[in-house]
């Protein structure tokens, strides 16, 4: 991956709508609704036993509940391809936050990682005077774009609080055992291996693709991708990276943060019921799903994906309504796992409580608001909304 | 005075087949076959020919054949034939030159250069006959979004109303007068049966269709034909029709002789009358004045269903589609170069206009561009001729399309550009009580009806293959198109890429 295709990403400024990267890929998620913090270790061994899904151009981690100590910052993970980069982009940051720190990444020197960029991390806090009028996470929203799009070779990675995303060019276990990530904690843990088949695949163009503190995690091709783009577009997202990915994260930030639906109903628009299904319902579900269909259409996801989302508390496993990729569920105490495959799952916890395939389009929630122990009679509510 | 117009067509009797049964005379309305008692023979009378098919069709034997007549001139790239004999046409009957159907000169048409993908590998394709394939389609303004209750969840947002189609092809506009009441009702009980609509023209409806009103599309045009309360409150919604692909800037002229009782009954003029519709509206010179009368149509309907604006595509549709949507425009209606009509002046359905592909593109563009592409629907019009040409619409921008001279080719229409004359020999662009006969509504919406079901089969099965199961995910999804023999300027305007690309 050298510097050349990245000189281009960020001018990608393509008018034909374009250049859409196609993946498949491996996705795993563990979380414990109880919001005990645990080793990435599982998430690991969970996430190398499906080596063969990925093809090593691509591997990433999103971990949750990682910075208690900086909970109330926003934690920036940036990368960089030199060091003009890093001062262009932290003059940026100096100018729009309070720096409480900044520091590069630990990492550790491993055969498997070629050439990696660099990668720092900041803490920072909105300062007041800096709103402009817009809420914080717009602010940082921008300050984000700002930096993506305006700062040669420099990509944020993520910029939730009290969460980060670790990702690069390789295995998925490469990369985990490049930013020792057996050596932090979390409550929620996704993962992902990529086989990209039309980039070269670049460390920005791993996953988890993250905005905010929402990261996504994303296996398939969404053939609605033309639309659901322009559709974004209209409300001010620019699809720089051309993936799949990126515009689930703009739908989802769309639909959650700016139009505040839950995220049951935001399944419902993602992988919208059939009309057939929408006719059986009742009176009042019937006209929820019908004017969702009607408003949103152009944001349903068509096409094969499986997509594990999370946020700040919260992980979202969901297929598409006719379910073209693959998605197991599984449950034991509070501990909820989502994966590509059912195998890698068993390795790490042999004894499940329960361990399913959800339906298409049923969207699959673990929240540590509703612990998954202290639910009755068993597990994660299917089927929601 | 003498015409020296040559015989455009050449009528083959086969001697050995002709049993001299006159079928050929009475099926043609044009007098290009007699029969001669003395000789006991059919003589053809190849000047009156206007190559329609009919006599062919019907004669019992196939001892028929009509083709071009060979007869050339001296090539000439200038003088083509069509100009030379429009020239005789006019120095013989003077003023202006009428014609019917669409454009039928050789203008790109786009559809023919646009291609459509198909999943392979990365991306299953989906099979119609396997998995469910939606193509319901709601017209009607969006909002921008859904709110619900943010404690019990429940939905908050009312939407404004909306019109279901199970399939996004619409029959256009084509008035009681201009075609006849048969042809309207096998359209009626068509797109009542297939679940989609028909829209009644500026001739306003006719009291036996009132029964299929809850799919009818009702004009309001410039001439005002046949409007009052009743009309406006049994449709499913209203159309104001500002300008017409076929004629754009120019009205209409129904001549007395096709004004009978019951045309003038239902158009609420006196019969024998012509019925003229100005070129403008007359109390729309500006978009304020148009958001007046969609407003004055909602108030008189009590919001209960969408008001459509029909335009021309013309130079500047988008500016205009734009200004539409802002004046209140619930749906906007589009109707190319190529879109039909019963009489237009040749000069202008040959030479005004823009294509209806170019239009839908830089329309849907446009109103994305300007955020508000939600608040209306758009159905395109203007020469489509198959389940692809509407796919393909529909991956540009399009919500749904028009078809006429499609639907009329159902029933019988072979294009043969008669309409004006009021002789169709199809029974179609007529109102003659005997050759109106000749289409019958029982078999008329079955053939109709067949159409549709073909179209939407094939649109599923194009829809499978792109790994599409629902039309919306198809809506304005350019990136299914790639265009072939296409310059950079107009891949631009369609914002499509070059195949390969
Ligand atoms: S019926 Fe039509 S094709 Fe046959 S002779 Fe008459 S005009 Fe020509
Ligand atoms: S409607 Fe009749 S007159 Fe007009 S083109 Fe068709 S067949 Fe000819």
């Amino acid at each position: 991956m050298g510097g050349k295709g990245m000189d281009h990403w960020e001018r990608v400024n393509n008018p034909y709508d374009d250049d859409k990267v196609i993946a498949a890929c491996s996705l795993f998620g563990m979380m414990d609704t109880s919001g005990k913090r645990f080793s990435g270790g599982d998430t690991i061994t969970a996430i190398a036993n499906m080596h063969e899904r990925g093809n090593g151009l691509g591997g990433g981690f999103a971990v949750y509940g990682l910075y208690p100590q900086y909970a109330e910052h926003y934690a920036f993970h940036v990368m960089y391809l030199d060091e003009a980069a890093r001062r262009e982009a932290e003059s940026l940051l100096q100018d729009g936050f309070r720096v409480a720190l900044a520091e590069p990444v630990p990492t550790r020197k491993t055969r498997a990682i070629e050439n990696p960029p660099l990668v720092w991390r900041y803490f920072l806090e909105v300062r007041t005077q800096n709103g402009q009028g817009l809420s914080h996470d717009d602010y940082v929203l921008e300050k984000v774009m700002q930096i993506n799009t305006g700062v040669r070779n420099a990509f944020v990675f993520s910029s939730g609080k009290d969460m980060a995303v670790f990702k690069g060019v390789g295995y998925p276990e490469d990369i985990a055992d490049y930013f020792r990530l057996d050596e932090y904690q979390g409550y929620l843990w996704t993962a992902h291996g990529r086989f990209p088949t039309n980039t070269r695949g670049w460390w920005g163009g791993a996953h988890p693709f993250s905005i905010l503190d929402w990261t996504v995690n994303h296996n398939g091709e969404i053939s609605s991708y033309g639309i659901n783009r322009r559709y974004l577009e209209m409300f001010g997202y620019h699809c720089t990276m051309q993936t799949d990915t990126e515009v689930i994260a703009y739908a989802v930030d769309l639909l959650v943060r700016r139009h505040h639906l839950p995220i049951e109903v935001v399944a419902d628009v993602l992988a919208a019921p059939l009309w057939s299904q929408i006719e059986r319902e009742d009176g009042e579900k019937a006209a929820l799903h019908t004017t969702l269909r009607q408003v949103y259409g152009s944001l349903l996801l068509n096409g094969p994906f499986t997509v594990v989302i999370a946020h700040q508390g919260e992980m979202i496993g969901l297929t598409d309504r006719i379910r073209l990729r693959p998605l197991t569920a599984a449950t034991k105490g509070d501990l909820l796992f989502l994966s590509s495959e059912e195998s890698a799952i068993r390795l790490v916890c042999p004894q499940l409580d329960r361990a399913w395939i959800p339906m298409g389009g049923e969207p699959i929630i673990g929240s540590l608001q509703r612990p998954l122990a202290k639910r009755e009679p068993v597990a994660v509510e299917e089927a929601t909304a | 005075m003498k015409t020296y117009l040559p015989p455009r067509f050449v009528i083959d009797r086969y001697a050995e087949r002709c049993i001299a049964c006159q079928v050929c005379v009475r099926q043609c309305s044009f007098d290009a076959h007699a029969y001669d008692g003395e000789d006991d023979e059919i003589r053809s009378y190849e000047k009156n020919c206007v190559g329609c098919h009919r006599c062919s069709v019907f004669c019992p034997t196939q001892a028929l054949n009509i083709r071009l007549n060979p007869l050339s001139y001296r090539p000439n790239v200038n003088w083509q034939p069509e100009f030379i004999e429009d020239i005789i046409r006019q120095s013989e009957g003077g003023g202006v030159l009428l014609t019917g159907m669409g454009n039928d000169k050789p203008y790109r048409v786009y559809w023919d250069h646009l291609l459509l993908n198909a999943s392979q590998v990365t991306n299953p394709s989906i099979d119609p006959l396997r998995e469910p394939m939606e193509l319901k389609t709601f017209l009607g303004r969006k909002p921008d979004r859904v709110e619900l209750d943010p404690a019990s969840l429940s939905l908050k947002t009312q939407l404004a109303p909306q019109v279901a189609i199970d399939v996004p092809v619409l029959f256009s506009a084509m008035s009681y007068g201009a075609i006849n009441l048969n042809v309207q009702e096998s359209l009626a009980r068509a797109a009542t049966e297939a679940g989609t609509l028909f829209n009644v023209g500026e001739g306003g409806l006719h009291q036996t269709l009132y029964k299929y009103a809850n799919n009818a599309i009702v004009q309001v045009a410039s001439g005002r034909f046949g409007v009052h309360p009743e009309y406006l409150d049994v449709a499913r919604f209203i159309e104001i029709k500002i300008g017409q692909g076929a004629k754009p800037g120019i009205g209409g002229h129904l001549p007395g002789g096709k004004v009978s009782e019951d045309v003038a009954e239902t158009r609420m003029i006196p019969a024998g009358t012509d019925a003229l519709s100005p070129a403008p509206q007359h109390d729309i010179y500006s978009i304020e004045d148009l958001a007046q009368l969609i407003y004055a149509l909602k108030e008189a309907t009590n919001y209960t269903k969408p008001v459509c604006v029909k335009i021309a595509a013309v130079h500047n549709s988008a500016a205009i589609a734009s200004g539409m949507v802002r004046a209140g425009a619930d749906i906007i209606a589009l109707d190319g170069l190529r879109g039909s009509t019963g009489a237009a002046p040749k000069m202008i359905r040959d030479n005004v206009g823009i294509p209806i592909e170019l239009a839908i593109a830089s329309v849907d563009t446009r109103l994305r561009e300007e955020g508000i592409r939600n608040q209306a629907s758009i159905i395109a019009a203007g020469g489509f001729r198959n389940s692809a040409d509407v796919v393909k619409a529909i991956a540009l921008g399009a919500d749904a399309v028009y078809i006429g001279t499609a639907a009329l080719i159902a029933l019988g229409c072979t294009v043969c550009q008669q309409c004006p004359t009021g002789k169709c020999a199809w029974g179609i662009a007529t109102t003659d009580p005997i050759l109106s006969k000749r289409v019958n509504p029982d078999i008329g919406a079955r053939r109709v009806v067949n159409l549709l079901r073909g179209w939407s089969l094939e649109i599923k099965e194009m829809l499978g293959g792109m790994g599409i199961n629902a039309l919306e995910s198809l809506r304005g999804n350019r990136l299914h198109l790639r265009g072939v023999d296409l310059t950079d300027g107009e891949l631009d305007v369609l914002g499509v890429r070059l195949a390969g690309r």
